[in-house]
């Protein structure tokens, strides 16, 4: 099963002739994914080594079956590859892009409320269901099949605690960088709910920073709903209040979006929470005996 | 970006929001001629990019030029709360009736903008919300739809009724600044009322988002206003997302959490980061170099700490990379590096070979974490 991504993901790359959209296109075929067609305005007819180009998201899902969008166009073009990809009703939409102003992805968050596209992202690595699809810019070979599902705001830190499992032995059924913007698609309450229906999985692990309260409302989720056991980890104890780290959305604002509240929260709702990414495996390896 | 009060008040003017007559002095004297010229008593205001300065002595009300030229020098000789000050603010002094509170923001855990008005000022926000939730009046408002006239009547309805066309005026117009230029907060703490009646901006609280800024080029240019550190300039103008901090740990990694963690995981083995360093995704060689050319400039660092999980970067780029700057800068502290993802063993072949003094290999993230604070602190001993 796995969730978002799997066998029949089949996928259309929004600026698949760039620089990036090439490369990962071809890394993510390689992988075993179906990566069925590609977009570039005023490219239709070529291909990108036998991916067939199209200048429409439409025009793509007509000639292939493509089900799942990648967006890698740059930041002022992005929304639009959002817009199209919902409106030719793909079921997931993952767009890797960073820097899109925030501002944008309120209004297409508004858009897709109650629409049937599940948006991943913005400035996010994508999604992987190791063995089956990689969808983005994970390195597939530091995961391995299994039944943890991994939900993260950042990038490269999910790639430290996937390698750390990995070297355990503890494959993951999905992993889901949710983005590191402010306003953006799948969190974490998505991919709770998600992993907590999906039979592969058996286990979660969470993965938050500084910023906003996507946490603390998923630790109430937690609470609520969940009975799988729940691993988290939050990074930005030591950040201080008014700066921006990084991502657009990690900032401590007045006392809100500390990791200390967060982690708190979470230990409350019954989260096992490590504080280095080598105890999150360590705790993780613990749950599962 | 966090504007300055008077940039965010320009921007209030430009919008149709009513503020105070001031003008902005660089030196002690125009800040006297500025009052001089408001009629001789003021208020004056140091401009920083944060709040507590009403507390923290940053706004002091002067009753003669020769006064206000005296505040001035103070604030711009001593900064405020360790921060350079660069110019005041001198603004007439008006008599005030009451004090209000308005504000609309972009609420990240909605995606919509949440528009509040409490009917007193002056406060913490905060602390308000804490102890008397009621006393703010909120309202979500749909960028889909964009801002009504409901709105503004629920958002205004508990204000005596000869406030609440006045402020909801004041509202439409941060409403406009929040959607044409970008802006993620604007904030109004106080709104005052004046005796004559007039409701006025008293202060301004602007935050742009920097993702749009290249569509806000005059905004952007704001920015030369700010005071900035040289090494904190160097990072920007190589693409790099730096922070200086407070610590003796450089820390350079990349992307923004595995850096977070990073400085997490320093502070846990009892020492603390000097600054975040993001070289970002993909970093080619001459960013790296950068990066630590950037670290070893600071002054306070007494170990360098490079963590990287190769994704998209890969490993023997990055040990080039750090060659390079070697060749280029000779480091008076060591440099302990943790390479894993993407060619890492060819990263770690590379850097054994070079074999350079300062170069500490590290096997784990845990244990380069632990070793550099170790380091950092014997040298600062």
């Amino acid at each position: 099963m796995a969730i978002l991504v799997d066998e029949g993901t089949r996928v259309v790359v929004s600026g698949i002739t760039g620089r990036e959209g090439t490369f990962h296109a071809l890394r993510n075929r390689a992988y075993g994914t179906q990566v069925v067609a590609g977009v570039t305005p005023g490219k239709a007819g070529q291909d990108v080594e036998g991916i067939p180009v199209f200048d429409t998201i439409a025009d793509a899902v007509e000639a292939t079956g493509a089900n799942t969008s990648l967006i890698f166009v740059p930041p002022r073009f992005a929304t639009e590859a959002i817009y199209e990809a919902a409106d030719a009703e793909l079921r997931l939409i993952v767009c890797i892009t960073e820097g899109i102003p925030v501002r944008d992805m309120a209004r297409v968050a508004s858009y897709l409320r109650g629409k049937p596209s599940a948006l991943v992202g913005p400035n996010c690595p994508g999604v992987i269901s190791p063995g089956k699809a990689n969808v983005g810019i994970i390195p597939g070979e530091i995961c391995a099949p299994g039944r943890v599902g991994l939900v993260s705001r950042s990038g490269t830190l999910t790639y430290q605690i996937v390698y750390e499992l990995t070297q355990r032995g503890i494959g993951q059924s999905t992993c889901v960088g949710m983005g590191g913007d402010p306003v953006h698609g799948v969190g974490f309450l998505e991919a709770l709910e998600a992993f907590e229906a999906d039979p592969e999985t058996d286990l979660v692990v969470m993965i938050g920073e500084i910023g906003g309260d996507d946490e603390e409302r998923a630790a109430a989720y937690v609470a609520e709903r969940m009975r799988k056991p729940v691993v988290g980890y939050i990074a930005g104890f030591t950040a201080p209040p008014g700066k921006r780290m990084g991502h657009a959305g990690a900032i401590v604002t007045g006392s809100r979006g500390t990791a200390q509240a967060k982690a708190e929260a979470l230990e409350a709702a019954g989260v096992r929470v490590g504080r280095t990414p080598t105890e999150v495996a360590d705790l993780v390896a613990a749950a599962l005996r | 970006m966090d504007l300055y009060e008077h940039q965010g008040k320009e921007l209030f003017a430009k919008h149709g929001i009513p503020v105070p007559r001031g003008i902005v002095a660089e030196t002690p004297a125009a800040a006297r001629v500025a009052a001089e010229s408001l009629g001789g008593d003021a208020v004056v205001k140091v401009q920083v990019q944060t709040g507590g300065r009403g507390k923290g002595g940053g706004v002091v009300l002067v009753d003669t030029p020769a006064e206000a030229e005296a505040a001035a020098e103070r604030m711009l000789r001593e900064g405020f709360q360790g921060r350079r000050v660069n110019r005041v603010l001198v603004e007439e002094r008006l008599p005030i009736e009451r004090e209000l509170y308005a504000a609309i923001l972009l609420d990240r855990s909605t995606g919509t903008d949440l528009a509040m008005v409490a009917a007193e000022g002056g406060v913490d926000i905060e602390e308000l919300a804490r102890e008397r939730p009621e006393a703010i009046r909120r309202q979500h408002i749909d960028p889909e739809i964009g801002l009504h006239p409901y709105h503004l009547r629920r958002l205004t309805g508990g204000l005596p009724h000869e406030l609440r066309d006045l402020v909801g005026n004041v509202l439409a117009g941060l409403y406009d600044v929040l959607t044409t230029e970008d802006a993620t907060l604007v904030e109004v703490n106080p709104l005052v009322l004046l005796t004559d009646g007039r409701v006025l901006a008293l202060d301004a609280k602007v935050t742009i988002d920097d993702n749009a800024l290249f569509r806000h080029p005059e905004i952007e240019m704001l920015r030369s206003a700010f005071p900035i550190d040289p090494v904190e300039f160097r990072a920007r103008e190589a693409g790099l997302q730096y922070v200086k901090l407070e610590g003796r740990v450089g820390i350079i990694g990349n992307g923004a959490g595995l850096v977070m963690s990073t400085l997490d995981l320093v502070h846990q083995a009892g020492a603390d980061a000097a600054n975040f360093l993001d070289v970002g995704g993909g970093a080619s060689a001459d960013a790296i170099a950068t990066s630590l050319e950037v670290v070893l400039s600071d002054p306070a660092v007494r170990s360098v700490l490079v963590n990287i999980f190769g994704g998209i970067t890969r490993c023997d780029v990055v040990a080039r990379g750090m060659l390079e700057a070697l060749e280029r800068v000779t480091p008076t502290v060591p440099i302990v590096v943790r390479l894993d993802g993407t060619n890492a063993e060819e990263g770690r072949r590379i850097l054994e070979e070079a074999a350079h003094p300062r170069i500490v290999p590290a096997a784990t993230m845990l244990q380069a974490a632990r070793v550099a604070a170790e380091l950092a602190n014997a040298e600062a001993a």
